[in-house]
């Protein structure tokens, strides 16, 4: 298929965006001007500043001679390339593919996109009026290159579509400026006499190379098509991307669930060909207001069955505020999986079936509360209990080592152990009386001690002598001192579970 | 005569039928049997220990709360037969997952589900109750009514999950749709003969409610083959604590 690119001039970029925040400037003629050796130089003109023969470059002083009701404001550094790159981030529902083009202008890929706007000019005129209606003068043409579209969008007429493969021919007549060339090139053919690319383009390619540099031969096959130009989009295209732009804007949920449905099915007919799942799908919103609204769903388990997505999806509908409505949606597979053969199903049927059943409700789970809140352990190779689990990464993971049985631990493990007073014989006896919560409890039988030292390489600090007792209604508790007796401090006995 | 006899059997069978309607089937071959909860099971209609119902444990104390968690943890070893998985639901969970391989449940087997809002637990526990490739759901809850439990029934009935709620109440109960209401406590454990030290851990398992079934209370052991009912009542207590004062 063939390129085509659109090429955007923003002519007075960072004037129209001033103009727009302030609405009474905009019968005025005004500049931005920056400081430069010491004097004000201007950096940007308005419409009306430039008809009354203000150029950029000029020192303020002068202008303000010529044009005495002139009003300056001060240029701040990277705001046309912020600008650019919103107004780029904007335009992706005119193509995936946006470039900036600095430090005014943009360019678009819109191979294969014109259709949806039923052509290619009323393509262009789309994009005029919009941001016509947005407050932007752009200057706009259409070609098979990069470099075409630049030249004919600032220097051949606006709104012009070259046809295919006609980019030479509309080349001619412009000044060798449209091919952007180094200052030092322009002077040189200005000095010689070449003002138009028509009294050029026909010498020998080793003349120009001789007399011009490379860097001229470059532009000019680029412009022509000779020369593939790499175009640096705002956004990468993520590989398993769907698009679907809406003819009218969209504003009900039911018409969010059609875009959604339609969406994922192109989305997971492409995936199932693949035999790949979706672990992690983002739904972006392109409003008519500019906004982007968007939504996340994970799974847990690769996934491309459409019903299951679709209820992933429906949780959150209600969070996507369309305002005054929807024009393009965009549904990115952000984490994808190779999903594993079915066949593991057909052997263990009811088995398969259930996993799938539980994956698609932990994702539902998921979607509403976070996957954060969904834990599942495996044994850790700690004796310390607070390290003696992991947390499982997948519901499918097998653990590595057995769980260990031959330590009793506690049925309810205290987060944190809480400090009790005991009465206990010393050297390292069990207590024969413990107080928890105000509540005296008499030990009557008990185990221990287990010791469980701190392990060093991880952190510091005491060890702990563990004790299982139960007390005279045969309630079962884990007791432990933090580490030895000493003549300071006595009351260093906690409780840290209960025994089933 | 002939025609009370008929009755009679007319009778029975009306009400094996609504038993049929609520949930209660009657012993197949196939049916879930507990392994030493024979007793138990006896209470219940049929004499079947009702799975794809909603049972409810009262804990007013954690240390009650421990004694469930064995307890469900025990039935859970008979239900999933190492195969299939549970969801834990909770807002304050303390339990602690090595402590399941105790009772014979492997515990990367149970997925916890660890919430911030009382709200969502309810929610949750409905969510998965839905879901059939689970085996059973247990649910930590500070209290529910008579609708949420009602709710939770009609979930069940459809996809036969069994549901285990843990109220953490300390007030009034209220009457919900649950099949059954228990209360395990812990009680004295005993050790064997002649060894110091804790014995297998020893429950007082009182069957508050039970649908259609009778009430009761048993006392149990968790021992190493299993649950074991506890018959002959032991003096070894007391002799312990008198050996006790003579040392």
């Amino acid at each position: 298929m063939q390129k085509r690119f659109v090429s955007i001039w923003f002519r007075y970029l960072t004037t129209d965006w001033l103009c727009i925040r302030k609405p009474e400037l905009f019968h005025v003629p005004f500049v931005f001007a920056a400081s430069i050796h010491n004097r004000k130089v201007i950096t940007a003109v308005n419409s009306i500043a430039e008809a009354d023969g203000i150029l950029t470059g000029m020192p303020v002083a002068d202008a303000k001679a010529m044009v005495p009701q002139l009003e300056v404001f001060d240029e701040k550094q990277d705001r046309n390339t912020k600008l650019l790159k919103a107004i780029g981030e904007w335009c992706i529902r005119y193509s995936p593919t946006v470039a900036l083009d600095a430090p005014d202008g943009l360019v678009l890929d819109v191979t294969g996109c014109t259709h949806l706007w039923g052509g290619e000019l009323q393509y262009l005129q789309e994009l005029i009026h919009r941001f016509k209606s947005k407050g932007y003068y752009i200057q706009i043409a259409m070609a098979d290159t990069v470099g075409a579209a630049w030249a004919l969008a600032r220097y051949g007429t606006n709104g012009s579509v070259v046809e295919s493969g006609k980019q030479a021919e509309a080349l001619l007549s412009l000044p060798p400026a449209a091919l952007r060339l180094e200052i030092e090139v322009l002077q040189r053919l200005q000095k010689l006499g070449l003002y138009n690319i028509r009294s050029f383009i026909s010498m020998p390619r080793s003349v120009l190379r001789r007399r011009f540099g490379e860097g001229m031969l470059q532009r000019l096959s680029q412009a022509l098509g000779s020369e593939e130009e790499p175009l640096v989009s705002i956004h990468l295209v993520e590989p398993y991307q769907e698009r679907l732009p809406c003819l009218e804007p969209i504003r009900t949920a039911s018409g969010i669930e059609i875009a959604i449905q339609k969406l994922l099915e192109s989305l997971c007919q492409r995936l199932y060909k693949e035999s790949k799942g979706i672990r992690k799908v983002v739904l972006k919103c392109y409003r008519v207001d500019g906004r982007i609204e968007q939504v996340e769903i994970g799974t847990n388990k690769a996934s491309h069955h459409i019903p299951h997505l679709f209820k992933l999806f429906e949780l959150k509908i209600s969070s996507i505020e369309p305002a005054l409505g929807i024009e393009l949606f965009v549904i990115e597979a952000t984490k994808v999986e190779e999903i594993s053969p079915s066949q593991e199903a057909l052997w263990l049927e009811n088995a398969g079936k259930n996993m799938e059943e539980l994956s698609e409700l932990l994702d539902r789970l998921s979607a509403r509360i976070g996957s954060e809140a969904i834990h599942r352990y495996f044994p850790d190779e700690h004796f310390w209990p607070e390290r003696s689990i992991q947390l499982a990464s997948s519901i499918i993971d097998k653990p590595a080592v057995i769980w260990p049985t031959e330590k009793s631990r506690p049925t309810l493990l205290l987060s944190r152990p809480d400090k009790i007073e005991v009465t206990a014989p010393i050297p390292d006896y069990p207590p024969m009386t413990f107080r928890y919560k105000g509540k005296l409890h008499y030990v009557k039988k008990s185990d221990g001690p287990e010791r469980i030292e701190r392990e060093w390489w991880l952190e510091a600090g005491e060890h702990r002598d563990y004790f299982q007792v139960e007390d005279e209604e045969g309630k079962r508790y884990w007791l432990f001192r933090s580490g030895h007796y000493s003549d300071t401090d006595t009351s260093d006995w906690f409780i840290h579970g209960f025994f089933a | 005569m002939e025609q009370r006899i008929s009755k009679k059997i007319l009778i029975d069978r009306l009400q094996k039928e609504i038993l049929l309607l609520e949930g209660f089937k009657p012993a197949t071959a196939g049916s879930l049997r507990f392994k030493g909860l024979e007793s138990i099971e006896a209470a219940f209609p049929n004499a079947v220990f009702p799975t794809g119902t909603l049972h409810e444990f009262v804990n007013p104390l954690p240390e009650y709360t421990a004694s469930t968690s064995g307890f469900i943890a025990g039935l859970l070893t008979a239900m999933m037969r190492n195969t299939g998985y549970c969801l834990w639901i909770s807002c304050s969970r303390s339990i602690f997952p090595p402590a399941l391989r105790t009772f014979g449940v492997e515990p990367d087997r149970v997925i916890f589900i660890d919430l911030v809002k009382e709200k969502d637990v309810l929610w949750a526990t409905e969510e998965a109750l839905k879901c059939k490739g689970l085996v059973a759901v247990i649910a930590e809850v500070k209290d529910i009514n008579f609708s949420q439990s009602r709710r939770l029934q009609l979930v069940m009935e459809r996809s036969k999950v069994t549901g285990f709620i843990m109220l953490k109440t300390k007030g009034q109960l209220t009457s919900t749709a649950c099949t059954a209401r228990w209360q395990i406590s812990p009680i004295a454990s005993e050790p064997e003969e002649g060894l110091p030290g804790l014995g297998f851990p020893r429950w007082n398992i009182e069957l508050l409610k039970v649908r259609n079934g009778d009430p009761g209370s048993w006392k149990f052991e968790w021992s190493s083959e299993g649950f074991k009912q506890i018959v002959q009542k032991s003096f070894t207590i007391n002799v312990e604590e008198e050996t006790r004062k003579a040392g």
